[in-house]
């Protein structure tokens, strides 16, 4: 049945206060969402207070401070701090972007950092993303060609065909887009979200990979595909400034196109 | 305790190879409405004060009744695909989702049926 209730576990207590070191003179609240699954209790909201004059710019900077300086339990994915790898998605101040390339200074206020919503949560920040990479898997991100080529010899393809992957290719595969999703929040288990999809189109439109129709076929679900009503979240929160939900589109327009 | 691979997990039962008349019908059905629609209100406008025999007179006409039909048909067949996709995205227990599309898919065919068989009884019988 329809659930209209959080389960009990999800309620998110107040947590602990770490209060600024004496002297502090540019102060920035910080609070972020905590929970191990040692602690048979439930999500706590910590309280951080940092002193910006010896604070990197960026969230991750901040993040980063607090487990060197203050709490070294912060649990959090990061990687290659200028937004290419996507490690550090998480959600900031209500949005989801990537720690990394998210000024502090755009946030208002205290900066609420929260994992990825609607992903059950390993530790803290550290989402469990098995299941988003299996469905990447399942739209085999990789060139299927029938077209034998001599060794050595490349599959050519002109400049006009290469620029159809921009805006495909650039994705990085941090789920801000999927996990911005109702659709997905509600029906992941079967719906592709629409990282995957744009993974999918990224194939679809590529002009050397002759499986077009095979993973046209693969999609046409009402589930894996036609569960996207269109909401664009997706494309309002990309921290690539991509645009997943043209991509969802544009497959739905090659589905109608072999049939109609 | 249930031993499956992340990646039969996401492929699930595969695709179900259908999915485009939905998705298609609901956008046709909805742009039809556009002009269905303002027909409609302007008919009713018009008929809104009239007497009963300028009613019946006004449903004699062929376009008219026609008209009627195709807003009440499509109108229900475009409700319809609209409270299917409700359904299928927020009620996951296969039992309830399925008693409520049938409920509504009956509900739909079962107001269509009644309307087409009023409508026709008016302009015809009328």
């Amino acid at each position: 049945m329809a659930e209209f209730t959080l389960p009990a576990n999800s309620k998110i207590k107040k947590g602990r206060h770490f209060p600024a070191p004496e002297g502090s003179k540019n102060v920035k609240k910080f609070n972020i969402y905590r929970w191990a699954p040692e602690d048979e209790d439930n999500p706590s909201l910590d309280f951080y207070e940092l002193d910006m004059d010896t604070c990197g710019p960026m969230v991750l900077d901040a993040i980063i401070k607090i487990k060197n300086e203050i709490d070294p339990t912060l649990t959090f994915r990061r990687s290659c701090r200028e937004g290419i790898c996507g490690s550090c998605a998480m959600n900031i101040d209500g949005t989801n972007t990537l720690a990394c390339i998210k000024a502090i200074s755009d946030c208002k206020g205290a900066v609420k950092i929260y994992p990825l919503p609607h992903m059950p949560v390993v530790k803290d920040l550290v989402p469990d993303m098995t299941h988003f990479y299996a469905q990447y898997a399942s739209i085999k991100p990789w060139l299927k060609s029938d077209t034998p080529v001599s060794p050595g010899k490349e599959r050519l393809q002109s400049k006009e065909d290469r620029s159809k992957l921009d805006g495909l290719y650039e994705c990085i595969m941090c789920a801000c887009c999927s996990t911005s999703c109702p659709s997905y929040w509600w029906n992941s288990d079967r719906y592709l979200g629409p990282a995957v999809l744009l993974q999918a189109y990224r194939w679809i439109v590529d002009s050397r990979d002759d499986a077009t129709g095979d993973r046209l076929d693969e999609l046409e679900d009402p589930f894996k595909l036609y569960r996207c009503h269109t909401i664009m979240n997706c494309t309002n929160t990309c921290p690539k400034d991509l645009n997943p939900g043209k991509a969802i589109g544009e497959i739905k327009k090659l589905i109608a196109e072999r049939a109609l | 305790m249930k031993f499956r691979s992340p990646l039969k997990n996401a492929r699930g039962l595969g695709s179900a190879n259908e999915g485009l008349s939905h998705w298609w019908l609901q956008r046709i059905s909805a742009v039809a409405l556009i002009p269905l629609c303002l027909w409609f209100v302007y008919s009713l406008l018009a008929i809104f004060a009239a007497p009963y025999g300028a009613v019946i007179s006004w449903f004699g006409s062929p376009l008219n009744s026609s008209l009627m039909l195709l807003f009440v048909l499509v109108s229900l067949y475009h409700g319809q695909t609209g409270i299917q996709v409700v359904i299928e995205d927020y009620i996951h227990t296969k039992s309830v989702s399925m008693t409520l599309l049938l409920l509504v898919k009956g509900g739909s065919l079962l107001l269509a049926v009644v309307s087409v068989v009023s409508i026709l009884k008016v302009a015809i019988g009328g």
